[in-house]
C-alpha cells in the first residue's frame, strides 16, 4: 500500500536503530501518546530495537479506553430502551460496563449497531424515521471532525431522530495531568499524529516551555516512530524542549482550518471524567447549546449513577504510563480479549490488548517438517 | 481512535461544500469518503482518512522526508566518526 508499504522497510528500520543507540548516553522515558502508535510499537517490535537506556511509556491516546465506565452504562440504558437504533464504532461494544456491555444488550435483542462512519449512523436515521437513532461519539480531536459534521447536517437537514452520547476528550489536558503529576517520569513526548493533523500542533508549545519537555509530533508507521524518536532523544541529549514535527507529509503547524472550525461551531470544551485516571479539567468537548437537541443524555434524560470498578483492573496505571500490562495479576488470566476486566484490554489501541496480542507467545524457533514442504511441493 | 488510512481520490461528487465527497481508493478497495475537510483535494491525490472523512492530502513532497532526514543523519554521523578519528 502506498504511503504504508515504505514506511515498514526493515533497512532502514535498523539504521535509524543504530544511530538511536550512538545518540544516547543516558537513560531516557518518553511517553507515546496515541494507542495506534503503541500498537505499532508493540506489534513491531520497535521498543526491543531500542537501547536499553530508553523506556517507552504508553500513553492514554485510547478513547475507548478512558470513557468513563457511567457514560458506558448510559449507553447500555440507551441501548437497552424499545424503538432505539444504538450505532457504535466496534470497540466499544465489548467494554466492561457494571454488569455486561453493548454487545450483551445486542444478545438480549436491542438494535445495537456497529458503523464506520457517525454518517452512516445519520443515513440510519433518515431511513428509519420512526426509530431513535443514537451515535456513541467516542474520540480524540481526530473523531471530532466526523462527530461534528454528523451533528451538523443532521441540524440542517432536520432529522430529528438522531442524537449523539458524547464522549470525547483532548489530549493537550490529558499531557498536562500526567506532567504536573507528582509521580511523572516522563521526559519527553511523541505527539499523536493524527490527532494534530486536524489541530495543529501551535498548542503543545506552552506545554513544551513550562514543563520543558520535547514533543515530536509522530506518526503510526515503524519508521515515523523511530524517527520520532531519535528526534526527541536528540532534543534530551542537547537539553532542548522544542515541538518538532516528524510527520510532515501529514501534518501541518496550523492544522486542518476547515475541520477546527466545525469543531468550535459545534463543539465547546467541557470538563471529563477519565476512566481509570479520573476528572480533567477543560479536557472534554460538549455540544454547544445550539445543538443541545442532538445530546443522547439529554434527549433521553439518562441520570448520572456512580459505579466501582475491578479491584484487579489497573487500566488507569496502564494508562498514566506508570505500569505495563504484563505487571497486572490478570493480565493473560483473568483478564484476555474474550473476557476483559478493563477497556485497555478491549480497545483496538489499547495497550493491554496490545501486549495480549503481539507478546504473549515468544516463539523460540519454527520448524518446518519436511513431510509438509514436500506435499506442498508435490 | 487515531488511526487514518491513506487513499487515492478516484472522483468527486456534490457541489455542496458539506456533502462533497468522493470515491477514494485504498488499495483495490473503493470506498464513498466525504471531502468537505479537503476542499483543495484533486482527484488523484492521496488523503488520509478516518471513520469515513478525508482529514488532510497527503503532501506528496514530504512523504520521502523520513528517508532525507536517515541520509543526512547518517551522513553526519559518518562525518562525526571521521573527526574523531
Amino acid at each position: 500500500m502506498k504511503f504504508i508499504d515504505e514506511y515498514r522497510d526493515g533497512e532502514a528500520a535498523q539504521r535509524y536503530a543504530r544511530m538511536i543507540h550512538r545518540l544516547t548516553t543516558r537513560e531516557w522515558t518518553i511517553m507515546e501518546v496515541c494507542g495506534g502508535q503503541t500498537h505499532s510499537i508493540v506489534k513491531f517490535g520497535i521498543d526491543e530495537l531500542l537501547p536499553k537506556q530508553i523506556t517507552l511509556v504508553h500513553g492514554p491516546g485510547c478513547p475507548v479506553c478512558v470513557t468513563p465506565l457511567e457514560l458506558i452504562e448510559k449507553a447500555i440504558e440507551i441501548a437497552s430502551r424499545p424503538g432505539v437504533i444504538f450505532c457504535s464504532f466496534g470497540d466499544m461494544l465489548r467494554v466492561p460496563g457494571n454488569s455486561k456491555d453493548l454487545l450483551s444488550v445486542k444478545a438480549e435483542g436491542g438494535d445495537v449497531r456497529i458503523v464506520y462512519s457517525p454518517l452512516d449512523a445519520l443515513r440510519l436515521a433518515q431511513e428509519n424515521t420512526e426509530r431513535q437513532v443514537v451515535f456513541f461519539a467516542v474520540g480524540f480531536e481526530t473523531t471530532a471532525p466526523a462527530n461534528a459534521m454528523a451533528v451538523f447536517q443532521a441540524f440542517q437537514q432536520k432529522v430529528r431522530n438522531f442524537s449523539i452520547l458524547v464522549s470525547h476528550v483532548l489530549v493537550p489536558p490529558a499531557m498536562e495531568a500526567i506532567l504536573s503529576s507528582p509521580s511523572n517520569r516522563v521526559q519527553g513526548f511523541l505527539a499523536a499524529g493524527h490527532v494534530c493533523t486536524v489541530m495543529g500542533y501551535k498548542e503543545y508549545e506552552p506545554i513544551a516551555k513550562k514543563y520543558q519537555v520535547p514533543i515530536v509530533v509522530t506518526g503510526f508507521e515503524p519508521l515515523d516512530i523511530l524517527q520520532g524518536v531519535y528526534m526527541c532523544i536528540r532534543q534530551l541529549e542537547n537539553r532542548q524542549a522544542e515541538v518538532e514535527n516528524q510527520y510532515r507529509r501529514a501534518v501541518q503547524r496550523k492544522g486542518n482550518s476547515t475541520a477546527q472550525n466545525l469543531i468550535q461551531e459545534v463543539f465547546r470544551i467541557v470538563h471529563r471524567k477519565w476512566r481509570g485516571v479520573g476528572q480533567i479539567d477543560h479536557s472534554g468537548l460538549g455540544l454547544h447549546e445550539k445543538f443541545a437537541d442532538f445530546d443522547a443524555e439529554r434527549r433521553f434524560g439518562v441520570a448520572d449513577q456512580s459505579f466501582e470498578e475491578s479491584p484487579e483492573c489497573m487500566s488507569g496505571l496502564v494508562l498514566q504510563g506508570v505500569k505495563k500490562p504484563f505487571e497486572c495479576s490478570a493480565f493473560g488470566s483473568r483478564c484476555t480479549p474474550e473476557h476483559p476486566l478493563g477497556a485497555t484490554m478491549v480497545s483496538s489501541e489499547g495497550a493491554c490488548a496490545a501486549y495480549y496480542r503481539y507478546r504473549r507467545i515468544r516463539p523460540t524457533e519454527v520448524i518446518i517438517p519436511q513431510q509438509r514442504v514436500d506435499a506442498h511441493e508435490a | 481512535m487515531c488511526l487514518a488510512v491513506p487513499g487515492k481520490i478516484l472522483s468527486i461528487e456534490g457541489s455542496d461544500p458539506l456533502l462533497r465527497s468522493g470515491k477514494v481508493d485504498f488499495s483495490g478497495i473503493v470506498k464513498q469518503i466525504n471531502l468537505a475537510y479537503v476542499p483543495d483535494a484533486k482527484v488523484g491525490d492521496y488523503v488520509l482518512v478516518h471513520v469515513g472523512f478525508a482529514i488532510n492530502t497527503i503532501d506528496e513532497s514530504e512523504a520521502l522526508q523520513v528517508f532525507e532526514y536517515l541520509r543526512q543523519m547518517g551522513e553526519l554521523a559518518e562525518l562525526e566518526e571521521n573527526d574523531v578519528k
